[in-house]
């Protein structure tokens, strides 16, 4: 599904991001990626989603070699992989359906098939009462939920998330956390970066430690292992 | 794509025309006043153009003939005329015919000005109109013309006329009209295509989040591209229709007044024959200026 070899990353003001990872990430597991800031963690998403291309290695992503996509390839690939951040990343403008909605419009999805997907979605997220509100008349967890409605509306077979529930409190980030472990479950692999203590040590997942650019500890059912 | 991501791309780049407000509308400007500019020179270009073909068609000599001439004399000179090698057809235009197309050319207007003359007090003469095989021999065949007042006691020729000089004036002035104003209209549309590739640039900015977001989703390139390019179009379209309405009223005015003023020896070509081309052109060239100006802005945004 998701295999880096020997992948090294160093950007152009000469920071070695990653050196040398290899991994293998297989169908439907579910990864926390923990490590300090700056470790590489996001570097080592923004590959998987190409945002960002290895300076040496290879990394396949549901069979794509994306060191060596071709820029009109690029959309397809990124359409399998559903992305979510810290800052949730809403379009201000449009309501909750639109913005989940939008995900499927720039896919040039059928009007049809939209009408009928979106509200499934925000019933899955728990939204669906909340379809015509504002982003910004919604909390934190609520417009959380909306971008993980909006990352899996596609059906993408991967999830990256980018520390998900950094800006939330424990008791949303559980909501959040449940609703990705139900996504999980229904057979989407997902690979989170987090700082989340108590996520990691209590839902146990397989844990990807990086410190400066290497993968220092990779453990099925993992701790999260630092102090912080 | 589907007819209805066309129909939201299209809203889109309508929407991003009015939220530049301003920005849009320094760009239709620009876009009216270069296309303004250069839709006047066509028109420029296009009557002295016509008029030249005229003036060039119309070589030829004008013989008028001392008014106390008589019948005899006249045809003698004329049959003399006709035996010269370079003359292919000289035609007698009398005294009575004349002053009718004089009246004709003067319109309704000008029918008081020759009330008071009949067949008898009639001021013009007896006049030769000479085309030539080669219009370049005018100047020889017309002093060889005036020679032959000296082989006629009653001296019958008044005066000889060709336009002299002036078919290569003309061409002359086409050429420098139709040189500035290309050079002026290349100026114009070149800031018209920055003025439109900056108001896009402003769009593109007020909506990096969402670009984002629809690469982050896989939108294509061509997708994201759409709005864009509708709303060069757009901007481009405008500032052609109204340049074009305000060209063509203008010329019609302009027409009317030529029409109308009788001291003016020529008639400006009729808007109905050049309409189409003219319009065509100016349509055209709007579009064009937009997609471009589009184009060069939204290019460097889609690397990523």
């Amino acid at each position: 599904m998701i295999e880096m070899q020997d992948v090294w990353k160093t950007y152009s003001n000469g920071t070695h991001a990653l050196k040398g990872i290899s991994v293998k990430i297989d169908r439907n597991e579910f990864v926390y990626l923990v490590g300090p800031s700056g470790a590489g963690k996001s570097t080592f998403m923004k590959l998987i989603y190409r945002e960002e291309v290895p300076t040496k290695g290879q990394i396949s992503v549901n069979g794509f070699n994306i060191g060596r996509l071709k820029q009109r390839k690029i959309p397809y690939v990124r359409r399998n992989i559903g992305v979510i951040f810290q800052d949730f990343r809403l379009l201000p403008k449009l309501n909750v359906y639109e913005n989940v909605a939008f995900a499927m419009e720039v896919v040039e999805a059928p009007k049809k098939v939209i009408r009928k997907r979106v509200p499934e979605v925000l019933e899955l997220v728990g939204l669906r009462n909340k379809a015509n509100r504002d982003p910004s008349q919604l909390s934190g967890g609520e417009q959380q939920r909306v971008a993980i409605a909006r990352a899996i509306v596609n059906s993408p077979s991967v999830i990256i998330a980018d520390e998900p529930t950094g800006n939330l409190d424990p008791e949303t980030s559980w909501g959040i956390m449940q609703l990705l472990d139900e996504i999980n479950f229904r057979g989407t692999t997902i690979v989170m970066a987090t700082h989340n203590k108590e996520i990691v040590n209590t839902m146990r997942k397989r844990v990807i430690a990086i410190e400066h650019g290497n993968i220092v500890r990779d453990e099925m059912r993992g701790e999260y292992g630092y102090e912080f | 794509m589907s007819f209805s991501t066309l129909l939201r791309q299209f809203r889109e780049g309508a929407k991003s025309v009015f939220r530049n407000g301003w920005m849009s509308v320094a760009s239709i400007t620009s876009i009216i006043v270069s296309l303004l500019v250069l839709g006047v020179f066509i028109m420029l270009v296009i009557n002295i153009n016509s008029f030249a073909d005229d003036a060039d068609s119309q070589v030829q000599i004008s013989v008028y003939l001392e008014s106390k001439v008589d019948d005899a004399l006249r045809d003698k000179v004329m049959a003399e005329i006709q035996t010269m090698p370079e003359v292919s057809e000289v035609t007698l235009i009398p005294k009575n015919e004349g002053l009718k197309e004089f009246k004709d050319k003067l319109g309704v207007e000008g029918k008081d000005l020759l009330e008071g003359y009949t067949e008898e007090t009639n001021p013009i003469p007896d006049t030769f109109k000479i085309k030539l095989i080669e219009p370049t021999t005018a100047p020889f065949v017309a002093s060889k013309i005036s020679a032959l007042n000296d082989t006629h006691p009653d001296k019958p020729i008044y005066k000889v006329n060709y336009g002299k000089g002036t078919i290569e004036k003309l061409f002359k002035v086409t050429r420098t009209v139709r040189n500035i104003g290309l050079i002026f209209v290349a100026g114009l549309a070149l800031m018209a295509m920055f003025l439109i590739s900056n108001t896009i640039r402003v769009t593109i900015l007020a909506r990096r989040r969402e670009i984002g977001i629809m690469k982050l989703v896989g939108a294509t390139n061509a997708f994201i591209r759409w709005p864009f390019f509708i709303e060069g179009a757009l901007i481009g379209l405008i500032g052609s229709v109204v340049t074009v309405a305000v060209l063509f009223f203008g010329y019609q005015e302009l027409e009317q007044v030529v029409a109308a003023d009788m001291t003016l020896a020529f008639q400006l070509v009729p808007m109905k024959q050049v309409a189409l081309k003219v319009g065509g052109l100016l349509l055209g060239l709007g579009l064009l200026i937009g997609i471009w100006g589009s184009t060069m802005s939204i290019r460097k945004f889609l690397k990523v």
